[in-house]
C-alpha cells in the first residue's frame, strides 16, 4: 500500500515536470509578441525596416514623444474614447446578455424555444454583412460621429447571451430562484441580487472578452467615426499604418500599438485574478 | 525650445484635447479637436487630407494667413487605408449642400492617381474663375502639374511640388560593374532598356542585383502608356497598355535571371536592399523619395548624422536612366460650396505661386517645388548634395520635370495600378501562369470598380 | 401580495420572460435587423459607386445571385476559409483540452495561476498588430528565414507569404495563438463545474486518466464544449482581419488565402450594395445552417 503511494507520487512528480515544461514553452510563445512589440517600440523606423532584432533600441523616448506630441494624433483623447466605448460596451453586454439568458432559462412561455433558436441563428451572422445598411441607417438617424452605434448594440450580443445561457444551465439551479420568490423578492430584484452574484465568474470572463473585442474593433468605428476628436485607438493605428513615406514611422506605429495594448493588459491582469478566484468559487457552489 | 517644455507639460498632465499645442501666439488653431469656438459661422476652414505632409507645409509656411482672414483651420485627417480617405471625403462632399458653414469641406488634398475623379466633377472649384488666381500667378508652375488637373479648359487644383523620377545608383557598385561612377558616363550605359538589361547581366556577374524587386520599374513604364487604363467604345473597358506588358516581360525576365531580389514595394526587404552595404545596383526614385526614404535607409537609421561615414551616405548618384518618369504628387483643390474663398486664394498663392516661399520650401525640405524659374536657378546654383557624392540633383530634376506628360491618367489609376502589380507578383514568383495572373487582375479590378469590364474576347 | 400561490406560478411569471427579453430585441431590431434587411433588400438591386457617381438603385431580380453563382471562385473562398479554420482549430482544441485538464486536475496540483493569465494574453493584441508582427517574423529576410538558413534547413530564403501552404499555415498559427487561451479558460470553467466527487469515485474504481476524461469530463463538458465549437466555427467562417492584413487584402498567392468575408469586403470598396448584399445572404444561409446543424447534432447526443 505504502509502496503504491510512493510510486504514484514519483510518477506524479515526473508528470508535473513535463506539464511545467510544456507550459513554459507556451508561455514564451505567448509573451514573445509582447516582447517584440516592446523592442520595436524602442527602435527607430529605419532600424525596424532594415532588420529584426531581439535587443531593444534607444528610441523609446523619442517614439513616445513623437506619438504624444503629434499635433494630428490625439492619443490621450483616443485612449479616453476607447475606454468609454469598450467599458460601456462590456458592462451593457454582460448585464443585458445575462438578463436575456435568464429570461430564457428561468421562465416558461410560448415561443421560448423559437426565440432561443432565433438568437442562435442570428449569432452566426457576421457583422460585415449588414455594414452598408448599418451605415445608411446610422447616417439617417444622425448617429454618425457619436458613440451610440458602437456602445448600444452590445446590449444584443448573441454570443455573450449564449455563453450566459450555457453557464446558467450548469450553475444556476432554479431552486435558488424559487427560494427567492418565497422570500418575497420581486423578479427583477431576484435577478439583480440573487442571480447576478452567482453569475460572477461568467460575467468576469465575458466582460473581459467583450472589452477586448470592443477595444480592438476597427471595422465598425471606421464606418462611424472620422473626426479626430472621436477616433479610437485602432483608428489612429490605421492612420499611422497608412501614412505616406515622409511620415511613415514604424517606431511611432509600434509605440502606438504598445500604448494601445497597455491599458487592456492592466484591465486584464486585474480582472483575471478575479476570474481565477471566481471560477474556483463557482465550482464549489455549483 | 518652447516645444520641449510643452511636451513635458503635456506628458505630465495628459491633457485630453491637445488644444493650443504649437508655436507662439495664443491659439494656433492647429488642433483638430478644438470645436469651432464662439466665432461666427463659416469662419472654420475644413481641410481634408490623409497625412501630415500638407499639414507640415501649411504650418511652416502659411499659418499666418489664418490671422489675416480671421479664420480657423481645422484638419480632417482620415487614413488612406481601404480607401477610407476617399469614402469619407465623398460622403462629406455629398452632404456639402446641407452641411452648416462650419462643417462644410473647404479644401481637400488629392493624389494624381485619383485626382481626375474630382476634377471632372462639380465638387471642385475653378482655380482661375472661381478662386481668382490669374494666369500670371500660375505662369511659373510646371505645365504638366496644371494639365493633369485641367478639365474642359478649367484648372481645378494646384500643387506646390513637381515629382520627376530618375535612376539612383550606388557609386561603389557602378565602379565595380561599369568601371566608373561618373553620372554622365553611367548614363551612357543605361540610356535605353537594352543597355539597361546588358548592365543587369554585368551586375549579376559582379554579385549585384540590378534592381531590388518587382515593382521598382513599374512607374517608369506606366508613365509612358499610350492611352489611359480605361477606354474603349463604351469608355468602361480596361485596356492594358503595351508599356505595362513590357514591365511584366522585363520583370519576369529579371526575376528568372536573378537580376532582382524579389522584393515588393515598401516591404522591409525592399528597404533593407537600400540599407548599408546592400548588393543592389540602383533604384528608380522620384524627388521626394531620395531625401526621405533612401537617405535614411542608406544611413542605417535616422539617428545617424548626414555625413559620409554614416552607412552608405555619399555613395549614391542620380542619372536619367532609360526613361524619365513621374511618381506621386499632391494637389490642393477648393471644394464647391466653400465660403472662405479669400483665404483659399491666399493659401494657394502662398504655397504654389509665391517664388520666395517655394524657394524656402526647397531649401528647408529639399522638396522639388512647382516653380520652374526658381528650380532652374537652383539647378544652376552651386548646390551640392553630400548624400549624392557632391552631385546637384536639382539639375536632373529640372531637366526631367518639363518633359512629364500625365495626360493618360484615369479615374481608376490608383486601384488598377495596385491590382495589376499585385496580381502579377504571383506570376513573377512562379506561382501562376500569365493568364491566371491576368484573370486575377480582372477579378480584383471588377470588384473595385463594378462598372468596368475586360475587353471582349475575339 | 399573497396572490403568488404556487398553483399559478407559471402563468404569473411568464410575462417576466417577455419583459426581460425586451432590451435585447429592441436593440437588435434597430441596430442589426433593419440594417440586415436593407442589406438583403439591396441584393436584388444594382447599386454601386462609380467614382463620385452613384449607379442605381435599379431592380435587377436575381442577377446578382446569378453573377455570384457563375463565379467558380466562391467555392474556392469557402474552402480557403474552412481549411484555415480547421488548421487553426484542431491544435487549439487539443492543446486547450489538455491544459484545461491539467489546470483542473486535483492530483497534479499545478501552480497554474500564472499560466492561466498568460495564455490568454495574445488575444489582447489587436489582430492588425499581430499580423504586422508575423509579417515581419516571416518576411523573406526575416528572423524565421535567418534561423532556418543558419541551421542549414533551407538553402535560400523561403518566401512564406508567397506560398499557399506558408500563408495558410501562418494564418492558422496566428489564430491558434490568439484563441487557445480563450478556449482553455472556457473549457476550464466548464470543468470546474464538474463535481469533484465524480472524479474521486472514478479513481476509487481504478479508472485510467483517459477513461476519466472520456467517460466523465467530456460528457459533462458538453454544453461548454458545444459553445466553444460553435463560436469557433462561426468565428472561423467570419475570418477576416488576420488574412486581410497579412496579405494586404489580396488573399495572395493566387487568392488562395482569400476568405468569404474578405471577398465580401472587396465589394464594400465600391459600396456595391447589390453584390455585397447577395454575398451576405449566401453567407447568412450557410453559417446559420452549419451552426444549427452542429449545435443540434451535439445537443441530441446529450440525451
Amino acid at each position: 500500500m505504502n509502496e503504491n503511494v510512493k510510486q504514484s507520487s514519483g510518477h506524479l512528480y515526473i508528470r508535473r515536470i513535463l506539464c511545467y515544461a510544456v507550459l513554459v514553452i507556451f508561455t514564451v510563445l505567448c509573451l514573445f509578441p509582447f516582447y517584440i512589440l516592446f523592442v520595436n517600440a524602442s527602435r527607430s523606423h529605419v532600424e525596424i525596416q532594415l532588420g529584426f532584432s531581439m535587443i531593444p533600441g534607444t528610441s523609446f523616448i523619442r517614439n513616445w514623444s513623437n506619438v504624444v506630441q503629434s499635433q494630428t494624433i490625439h492619443i490621450f483623447r483616443g485612449l479616453l474614447n476607447s475606454v468609454i466605448i469598450a467599458g460601456l460596451s462590456a458592462l451593457l453586454s454582460v448585464y443585458f446578455s445575462a438578463l436575456t439568458a435568464y429570461a430564457i432559462h428561468a421562465y416558461d412561455f410560448r415561443f421560448k424555444n423559437a426565440i432561443f433558436n432565433f438568437i442562435l441563428i442570428i449569432m452566426t451572422i457576421p457583422t460585415q454583412i449588414s455594414a452598408l445598411g448599418f451605415v445608411d441607417l446610422m447616417t439617417s438617424m444622425g448617429l454618425k460621429e457619436t458613440f451610440i452605434p458602437l456602445i448600444v448594440p452590445s446590449i444584443a450580443a448573441p454570443v455573450v447571451f449564449f455563453f450566459m445561457k450555457q453557464y446558467m444551465e450548469s450553475s444556476l439551479p432554479l431552486e435558488i430562484v424559487e427560494a427567492a420568490r418565497i422570500d418575497g423578492s420581486s423578479e427583477f430584484h431576484t435577478f439583480n441580487m440573487v442571480v447576478m452574484p452567482i453569475m460572477k465568474p461568467a460575467l468576469a470572463v465575458q466582460a473581459i472578452f467583450s472589452f477586448v473585442t470592443s477595444w480592438n474593433n476597427y471595422f465598425t468605428p471606421a464606418l462611424i467615426l472620422t473626426k479626430a476628436e472621436n477616433k479610437t485607438l485602432p483608428l489612429w493605428i490605421a492612420y499611422l499604418r497608412s501614412a505616406d513615406f515622409t511620415k511613415f514611422d514604424l517606431g511611432q506605429l509600434y509605440m502606438m500599438i504598445f500604448i494601445a495594448i497597455f491599458p487592456v493588459l492592466i484591465v486584464y491582469i486585474l480582472l483575471s485574478k478575479f476570474i481565477v478566484q471566481g471560477v474556483a468559487m463557482g465550482s464549489v457552489k455549483g | 525650445m518652447r516645444r520641449k517644455l510643452l511636451s513635458v507639460m503635456l506628458a505630465a498632465t495628459m491633457v485630453v484635447g491637445l488644444t493650443g499645442c504649437g508655436s507662439g501666439s495664443k491659439d494656433s488653431g492647429s488642433s483638430t479637436t478644438s470645436k469651432g469656438d464662439s466665432s461666427a459661422e463659416g469662419k472654420v476652414v475644413n481641410i481634408y487630407t490623409w497625412n501630415e505632409e500638407f499639414i507640415d507645409r501649411y504650418k511652416a509656411y502659411a499659418q499666418d494667413l489664418e490671422k489675416k482672414h480671421g479664420v480657423k483651420v481645422q484638419f480632417v485627417t482620415v487614413a488612406n487605408e481601404n480607401n477610407a480617405y476617399q469614402d469619407n471625403l465623398d460622403n462629406a462632399l455629398k452632404e456639402q449642400a446641407s452641411a452648416s458653414d462650419d462643417e462644410k469641406v473647404d479644401v481637400f488634398l488629392m493624389e494624381a492617381d485619383y485626382a481626375s475623379k474630382y476634377t471632372k466633377s462639380d465638387y471642385t472649384l475653378d482655380v482661375v474663375n472661381d478662386i481668382g488666381l490669374t494666369e500670371d500667378d500660375l505662369k511659373d508652375q510646371y505645365q504638366y502639374t496644371k494639365d493633369v488637373v485641367t478639365v474642359d479648359g478649367k484648372l481645378k487644383a494646384v500643387t506646390w511640388q513637381a515629382t520627376p523620377g530618375m535612376f539612383v545608383y550606388r557609386r561603389s557598385a557602378a565602379k565595380k560593374i561599369l568601371g566608373t561612377d561618373d553620372p554622365k558616363k553611367v548614363q551612357k550605359q543605361l540610356s535605353d532598356w537594352d543597355k539597361f538589361d546588358a548592365v543587369a547581366q554585368k551586375a549579376k556577374e559582379k554579385g549585384y542585383a540590378m534592381l531590388s524587386g518587382y515593382d521598382d520599374s513599374y512607374r517608369v513604364f506606366s508613365s509612358h502608356v499610350s492611352a489611359p487604363w480605361v477606354g474603349g467604345d463604351d469608355g468602361k473597358t480596361i485596356i492594358i497598355d503595351d508599356n505595362i506588358w513590357k514591365w511584366v516581360e522585363q520583370t519576369k525576365n529579371y526575376t528568372d535571371k536573378g537580376y532582382n531580389n524579389k522584393t515588393t514595394l515598401w516591404s522591409d526587404d525592399w528597404s533593407a536592399d537600400q540599407g548599408p552595404g546592400a548588393k543592389v545596383f540602383g533604384y528608380f526614385y522620384s524627388t521626394w523619395g531620395i531625401d526621405f526614404t533612401l537617405k535614411n535607409n542608406a544611413k542605417g537609421g535616422e539617428k545617424f548624422p548626414d555625413k559620409v561615414g554614416s552607412g552608405d551616405f555619399g555613395d549614391f548618384a542620380t542619372c536619367y536612366g532609360p526613361s524619365g518618369f513621374y511618381w506621386g504628387g499632391t494637389w490642393i483643390a477648393a471644394a464647391n460650396g466653400t465660403d472662405n474663398i479669400p483665404f483659399i486664394k491666399d493659401l494657394m498663392l502662398r504655397l504654389t505661386c509665391d517664388a520666395d516661399t517655394m524657394k524656402k520650401i526647397s531649401k528647408d525640405t529639399l522638396d522639388f517645388t512647382n516653380n520652374q524659374p526658381a528650380m532652374e536657378a537652383y539647378a544652376k546654383s552651386d548646390y551640392k548634395s553630400d548624400f549624392l557624392g557632391g552631385q546637384n540633383n536639382f539639375e536632373l530634376y529640372a531637366e526631367i520635370a518639363p518633359t512629364i506628360d500625365m495626360s493618360n491618367i484615369s479615374d481608376y489609376d490608383q486601384g488598377l495600378n495596385e491590382a495589376f502589380q499585385n496580381a502579377f507578383h504571383d506570376y513573377f514568383e512562379g506561382k501562376v501562369d500569365k493568364d491566371t495572373a491576368l484573370q486575377n487582375f480582372y477579378k480584383a479590378a471588377k470588384e473595385k470598380y463594378p462598372s468596368l469590364h475586360e475587353p471582349e474576347k475575339d | 401580495m399573497s396572490k403568488t400561490t404556487t398553483k399559478h406560478k407559471k402563468v404569473s411569471y411568464a410575462k417576466w420572460g417577455y419583459i426581460f427579453l425586451i432590451p435585447f430585441f429592441l436593440v437588435y431590431a434597430v441596430f442589426s435587423f433593419i440594417p440586415m434587411i436593407t442589406t438583403f433588400y439591396y441584393s436584388f438591386f444594382e447599386r454601386y459607386l462609380d467614382g463620385l457617381e452613384e449607379i442605381g438603385p435599379t431592380f435587377v431580380g436575381f442577377d446578382n445571385y446569378i453573377t455570384l453563382f457563375q463565379n467558380p471562385d466562391l467555392l474556392k473562398y469557402a474552402a480557403n476559409t474552412v481549411i484555415m479554420w480547421v488548421l487553426g482549430f484542431l491544435p487549439q482544441i487539443i492543446i486547450s483540452l489538455l491544459f484545461a485538464a491539467w489546470f483542473t486536475n486535483n492530483r497534479l496540483k499545478l501552480k497554474s495561476g500564472f499560466f492561466k493569465i498568460v495564455i490568454y494574453m495574445p488575444n489582447l493584441i489587436m489582430a492588425s498588430a499581430f499580423s504586422m508582427l508575423f509579417f515581419a517574423l516571416f518576411a523573406n529576410a526575416g528572423p524565421i528565414n535567418n534561423i532556418l538558413l543558419k541551421l542549414g534547413i533551407i538553402k535560400e530564403s523561403y518566401h512564406f507569404l508567397n506560398t499557399t501552404a506558408g500563408t495558410r499555415g501562418i494564418v492558422a498559427l496566428m489564430n491558434f495563438l490568439m484563441w487557445f487561451g480563450n478556449t482553455t479558460i472556457l473549457l476550464m470553467s466548464g470543468m470546474m463545474g464538474i463535481d469533484p466527487a465524480l472524479f474521486e469515485a472514478a479513481e476509487v474504481d481504478g479508472a485510467t486518466p483517459f477513461q476519466v476524461f472520456s467517460r466523465i469530463t467530456m460528457p459533462l463538458l458538453k454544453p461548454i464544449f458545444v459553445y466553444v465549437l460553435v463560436t469557433s466555427l462561426i468565428g472561423g467562417l467570419q475570418m477576416f482581419d488576420v488574412p486581410q492584413i497579412l496579405t494586404n487584402g489580396k488573399g495572395t498567392p493566387n487568392r488562395t488565402s482569400m476568405t468569404l468575408i474578405m471577398y465580401l469586403n472587396n465589394h464594400l470598396f465600391s459600396e456595391n450594395y447589390g453584390m455585397a448584399g447577395a454575398i451576405s445572404v449566401l453567407l447568412f444561409i450557410v453559417t446559420s445552417l452549419l451552426s444549427l446543424f452542429v449545435f443540434k447534432s451535439l445537443m441530441a447526443q446529450r440525451k
